[in-house]
């Protein structure tokens, strides 16, 4: 089982020395970059903490955190899904092109067929045997050129009539934008299923050490499966929340996001070997990643192109303090 | 039982050859079903033109399966092709061969940093890579004043791309060059030798006294260097830098061309002359379905079809799944 879900005794008692506040730091140093990031930004920009701007970026960011969080459970399994850009934008020109029918039927077809390109995902890795790397590789491919061919690279407008799948996208309820709390609500689920179920149990275990999994009896296929069905399903609704927000379906939607998704569940201290991580941290991710292009919108000077330079350093700081910290063998794997 | 022997056999015979041959059939049948039903595709200028196309992949895919052998990965090949790229077109004011320097300099920077990352601080080769592809990305669109296309006039540059040695272009003498190097490295030398070691088991090579961090950190570097030499001849192509699009996605197009051809992402072999097909398996689809006016979605379909059956055929019989 993970470290994460076996606290060592000496980790209970607090130790005031400069060891252990290193250690402390490192643990997270996430939250620490985001503190001081907010901080540094409140204190230069009058605009930047307002409630206005805070939802603001918080309901821009709602699809890159639901992406981010069905690569969460892909990563937690040992595996990865660079098929859910692709399936985003499947998901959001299903849930466009049916929009007409009301918000419960094309949310429902976005996740549906999402769902079952994940379960492609899933059969492809246990039945095929062929790595989460390929297999998912190959599926977006697939996925994203059958949707370009079929629409002839065309968008599909949100049906007019259909204010309830807009309203997804764009509603508010109370002072909070939807979107908003549809990411929260599936974290907070996420967070649930991963910390109190027993299939959560069953991802880290795999993703910790699969033939240990394996040899407990555990079926792990069916876990592995069902983890890609979820990844699948989670982007297809962050389509879904897309198209509703943009009023249109675009098969080019969502290009690389697969790549902001691994960096922002990296960046919240979710080790790439799997079975280490959780739901709230990754949130964290997201948001360093939403509040880094927010700054440079409030700065509005800067060459925009900084910002990729700035996440990849992000990604490189965080990655090299938690390589260090494990530093035992010369072991490299993939 | 006698199904099961039967699916025993049928393993043992027939996957050796799918793995050791089939990419090769394939591609024999890609050029034979064209050249019957695809007009104006058996001509010499079209093939010329396929491998002209395919250089750049083809020195791409050399350095990534190299890579692979250790049981790493290189993800940022694309980003070092932009940023060749823009420091060789930013250097064009100094003359031809201080341009190239600076594409090739740039690029054996990025390979130290990849290497060293990999090798020394022993992050994920993944990680590692994604950050450099992600930070090189964005440096190359900095460095050209917000991602701009930047034309450029140097007729001896431009002969990179576009000149010709008797009928052979330029870029297909370089990548053939580097294909048999290639061969030659894996194949004839310790060092290549010891690449495979590290891929089949870390550990014990590192027992056995091969000089791991050594070993892979030159990999890193070559697979960076050759991303840069494909990055100059795109430009010299195109005789203009376009930070934001050249190789954009290439790492992914060199990895699959691995695959079809061989190498397992799993490590400890590398195939070079089989990443080769590959590669020219991707090659010969899109630009066959290019002179069929079918749309180039339909070709990414039939890609993907032979990287998961490449895959799934190397699959077979081997142990480890589910692990990225």
């Amino acid at each position: 089982m993970s470290q994460a879900n076996i606290p060592h005794s000496h980790q209970r008692v607090p130790h005031f020395n400069a060891a252990a506040l290193l250690r402390w730091a490192r643990r997270h140093v996430i939250l620490l970059v985001l503190v001081a990031t907010c901080t540094l930004a409140t204190a230069r920009y009058e605009a930047f903490l307002t409630a206005e701007n805070l939802f603001n970026v918080l309901r821009q960011n709602s699809m890159a955190g639901l992406l981010a969080l069905g690569m969460l459970f892909a990563i937690l399994s040992g595996g990865i899904d660079l098929s859910s850009g692709a399936l985003l934008a499947v998901g959001g020109f299903v849930a466009a092109a049916v929009s007409d029918h009301g918000l419960a039927v094309a949310v429902g077809a976005a996740l549906s067929v999402t769902g079952l390109l994940g379960l492609a995902n899933g059969l492809i890795i246990t039945r095929g045997r062929v790595q989460p790397f390929i297999a998912t590789l190959a599926v977006g491919m697939m996925a994203r050129g059958m949707l370009l061919a079929f629409t002839r690279e065309q968008s599909i407008r949100v049906a007019p009539e259909a204010m309830d799948f807009k309203w997804l996208g764009r509603g508010w309820l109370g002072p909070v934008p939807l979107p908003v709390l549809i990411v929260a609500s599936a974290y907070a689920g996420a967070a649930a299923v991963l910390g109190h179920t027993r299939f959560g149990r069953h991802v880290y275990a795999m993703g910790d050490n699969d033939e240990a999994a394996r040899l407990m009896g555990l079926n792990v296929g069916r876990v592995r499966t069902i983890v890609y069905v979820v990844s699948g399903a989670l982007a297809g609704l962050s389509g879904a929340l897309l198209a509703a927000r943009v009023g249109v379906g675009q098969p080019t939607a969502g290009l690389g996001w697969e790549l902001g998704a691994i960096t922002a569940v990296v960046l919240g201290s979710t080790t790439l070997a799997g079975g280490q991580g959780g739901a709230w941290t990754t949130l964290l991710g997201v948001l360093l990643l939403a509040i880094i292009f927010n700054i440079f919108n409030l700065e509005g000077t800067l060459n925009s192109y900084w910002q990729w330079v700035l996440r990849g350093v992000f990604l490189l700081v965080v990655v090299m303090l938690q390589t260090n910290r494990r530093t035992t063998a010369p072991v490299r794997a993939a | 039982m006698s199904v099961a022997t039967a699916e025993k056999q049928w393993q043992v015979a027939w996957v050796p050859v799918g793995l050791h041959h089939g990419t090769f059939v394939l591609l024999a049948l890609l050029i034979l079903v064209n050249a019957a039903l695809t007009p104006n595709f058996a001509t010499f200028a079209t093939l010329w033109n396929l491998l002209l196309q395919a250089a750049p992949a083809l020195l791409l895919g050399v350095g990534m399966t190299l890579v692979l052998a250790t049981g790493g990965i290189d993800l940022s090949v694309g980003s070092a092709m932009a940023l060749a790229s823009v420091a060789a077109v930013l250097a064009i004011p100094h003359g031809t061969v201080a341009a190239m320097l600076a594409g090739l300099g740039t690029t054996l920077a990025l390979g130290v940093i990849n290497g060293s990352l990999i090798a020394h601080w022993e992050v994920s080769p993944f990680l590692a890579t994604l950050a450099t592809l992600i930070t090189g990305r964005g440096l190359a669109q900095v460095m050209s004043r917000d991602g701009e296309v930047v034309p450029f006039s140097d007729p001896a540059f431009e002969a990179l791309g576009q000149g010709r040695l008797g009928p052979v272009p330029v870029p297909v003498a370089l990548a053939a060059l580097t294909i048999g190097a290639g061969v030659f490295v894996v194949r004839a030398t310790t060092w290549g030798r010891y690449l495979l070691a590290i891929g089949g088991n870390e550990r014990a090579a590192y027992a056995a006294g091969v000089p791991v961090g050594r070993t892979g950190w030159i990999a890193y570097l070559v697979s960076a260097v050759l991303a840069g030499v494909a990055g100059l001849i795109e430009t010299a192509r195109l005789g203009a830098t376009d930070p934001a699009n050249i190789g954009a996605g290439a790492e992914f197009a060199a990895i699959a061309g691995a695959v079809i051809g061989g190498t397992s992402l799993r490590g400890g072999h590398a195939r070079i002359s089989g990443t080769a097909a590959g590669v020219l398996i991707l090659v010969v689809i899109s630009a066959s379905f290019n002179m069929l006016g079918i749309s180039y979605a339909w070709s990414m379909v039939l890609q993907a079809a032979i990287i998961l059956t490449a895959a799934a055929l190397q699959g077979r019989g081997s142990p480890g799944e589910g692990r990225a």
